[in-house]
């Protein structure tokens, strides 16, 4: 049994008073794919944005491999919260692909790749151009990289966005609904590359909506609700055997 | 509603003789477009006669003290109070800019309650009150705050109309400037600096390679305009002495009488600074506008500099 990459327990988050989520303990070892599924609202983008600290948590905690996200363990209880440019370095090993792409739009798309591992991991301009057009290469996107991102579609943006998280190498890769602001024609050209990468041994932790993907991809299925997890399993025990009504109800409606 | 068909098949094409092809079509008649073209011509055409046939623009004495050496000193001094004083304007703009939008409430309080002060004075009197600060702040001196000091200065040897114009226009000019930056810096989008903070960029880094470049296409036009109401604005100094261009031509209609040409030589310098800034306008908008539109640019000027730029990235790209 490989070790947990990510632990999060007993996570807390609160906006303004309102409990957003109650509690969540998830592991994801090294190598997993992780899917969560969950209604809209149930608290899966602010897990996720946890996890890299875009959000702060109210309470419990976040281990990404010994770091503890967004807090310095003191001698005997205490604990400190580390300023932004501290965070910034934890940050390096986590990637994050966005709903919405976010490339930056005034860099070329080779810019927006080359950037991370000049700047953050000091790789050499021939180096860092070698390795975003071997990513580019991998997303299928090699011809495009002096193109802007505006002038892509939404399905090549994302898979740009993922060669961008790729290009520093991160430990784990967080997908927030990556595929929901595409046409429906461009969604697989994004979950295949998203397939390949957890079959090659990346690990993933993906909200998504996209149950084939899932299904065939995912070594494990969390279902969230109301900010809690309500149940999780193999992609056949929550799609076929689910034991919680709620669930149930909701693959009922999303699969319509 | 109920002049439309209920349902399609009411519908009945129109039975042409020939097949349309729209390729070789006219443009849309336009009879109200041409009227008012030529009212527009023709009053222009008058207003230019006007100002060519009237005697009392008298054009000779224009041409006369257009290069004369008081103008040009004066042109001089105007540029270099407009250089001055945007300098002032758009680094301490900045910081104020940062300091207004930071988490920090001592620094947001400081920098508005600047924009505040600076921002609801008029210039006019800021600029008097400096060049009078002697009578507020008689001895200006350098020390330990509340203890010794080292050395001293009467306030009115320091400051001369010189240093109250650029200290004024300058101080004025940035708070209109820092609202200028903080207006484009709170319109990038906040997925984008999520984007970059996710990619473990540090926040300085943040700002200057993600937010402010971004921001620069809402910065450069507003502060194009304010630098150009500032090349104007110090025509305000002459007030308190300051030989710049309106001085200059004052001083010498004041003595020759010739009003009308003299305003006209200041005019025509005026309008001579302000024309080479909206040139650099131009190039400064199309540098910050790279990967803002899917379209490429589509002015003649706009489409060469595109080529240019299109060959640069792909020989860079060969490189690699
Ligand atoms: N910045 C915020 N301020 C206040 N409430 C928020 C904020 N972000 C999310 N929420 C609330 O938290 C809940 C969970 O949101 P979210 O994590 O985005 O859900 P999901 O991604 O599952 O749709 C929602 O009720 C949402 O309204
Ligand atoms: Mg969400």
């Amino acid at each position: 049994m490989t070790l947990p990459l990510l632990r999060i327990s007993e996570l807390r988050k609160q906006f303004s008073g309102v409990e957003v989520l109650k509690g969540i303990n998830l592991e994801v070892r090294i190598g997993e794919t992780v899917a969560i599924l969950g209604a809209s609202g149930s608290g899966k983008s602010t897990l996720l944005r946890c996890v890299n600290c875009l959000e702060v948590a109210s309470g419990g905690s976040i281990w990404v491999g010994d770091e503890l996200m967004g807090y310095r363990q003191g001698s005997g209880e205490t604990v400190r919260r580390l300023t932004e440019s501290q965070i910034a370095v934890q940050r390096r090993n986590v990637g994050m692909v966005f709903q919405n792409f976010n490339l930056f739009p005034h860099w070329t798309v080779l810019q927006n790749i080359t950037d991370g591992p000049r700047s953050i991991l000091k790789l050499s301009k021939a180096d860092a151009i070698e390795r975003s057009m071997t990513l580019l290469a991998r997303v299928g996107l090699a011809d495009r990289a002096n193109a802007y991102p505006r002038q892509l579609s939404g399905g090549q943006q994302q898979r740009v966005a993922i060669a961008r998280a790729l290009a520093l190498e991160p430990a784990l890769l967080l997908f927030d609904e990556p595929t929901s602001a595409l046409d429906p024609e461009n969604v697989s050209e994004v979950t295949d590359v998203m397939a390949a990468l957890a079959a090659s041994g990346a690990t993933m932790l993906v909200v998504t909506h996209e149950l084939g993907f899932a299904r065939a991809a995912a070594d494990r299925v969390v279902f969230m609700d109301g900010g809690v997890i309500l149940e999780q399993g193999s992609p056949t025990e929550v799609f076929d055997h689910s034991q919680q009504p709620r669930t149930r109800e909701f693959l009922r409606k999303t699969l319509v | 509603m109920a002049t439309l068909p209920s349902n399609q098949t009411d519908f009945e094409l129109p039975l042409t003789q020939h097949p349309v092809d729209v390729a070789h079509a006219l443009a849309p008649r336009r009879p109200a477009t041409w009227v008012l073209s030529i009212i527009t011509v023709v009053v222009a055409a008058q207003i230019v006669h006007l100002f060519l046939t009237n005697p009392n623009f008298e054009w000779d004495v224009v041409g006369q003290y257009l290069n004369s050496e008081t103008v040009l000193q004066g042109v001089v001094m105007t540029l270099f109070l407009t250089v001055t004083a945007m300098t002032i304007g758009l680094v301490l703009g900045g910081v104020l800019a940062v300091c207004r939008l930071s988490d920090n409430t001592l620094l947001r309080v400081l920098a508005s309650s600047y924009i505040w002060l600076f921002r609801g004075t008029p210039q006019l009197v800021q600029l008097i009150f400096w060049f009078n600060i002697g009578l507020l702040v008689p001895v200006l001196s350098i020390g330990i705050p509340f203890g010794p000091t080292f050395a001293s200065i009467e306030s009115n040897t320091l400051v001369t109309p010189l240093l109250a114009a650029i200290v004024g226009l300058g101080l004025h000019d940035a708070a209109y400037q820092a609202e200028i930056y903080r207006a484009g810096l709170i319109s990038v989008d906040e997925g984008q600096l999520e984007a970059a903070q996710a990619l473990g960029m540090k926040p300085v880094r943040v700002f200057f390679r993600i937010q402010l470049p971004q921001a620069m296409r809402f910065i450069v036009p507003p502060t194009f305009n304010s630098i150009i109401a500032l090349v104007k604005g110090t025509s305000l100094v002459s007030v308190i002495g300051g030989a710049e261009l309106l001085f200059s031509v004052k001083e010498i209609y004041s003595q020759t009488y010739q009003t009308v040409p003299l305003l006209i030589v200041a005019s025509i310098w005026y309008l001579f600074i302000t024309t080479v800034l909206n040139g650099v306008q131009f190039f400064i908008e199309r540098h910050y506008g790279r990967g803002a539109s899917r379209k490429s640019s589509s002015s003649l000027v706009a489409r060469f500099f595109d080529r240019r730029a299109a060959e640069r990235t792909l020989n860079r790209g060969m490189e690699s």
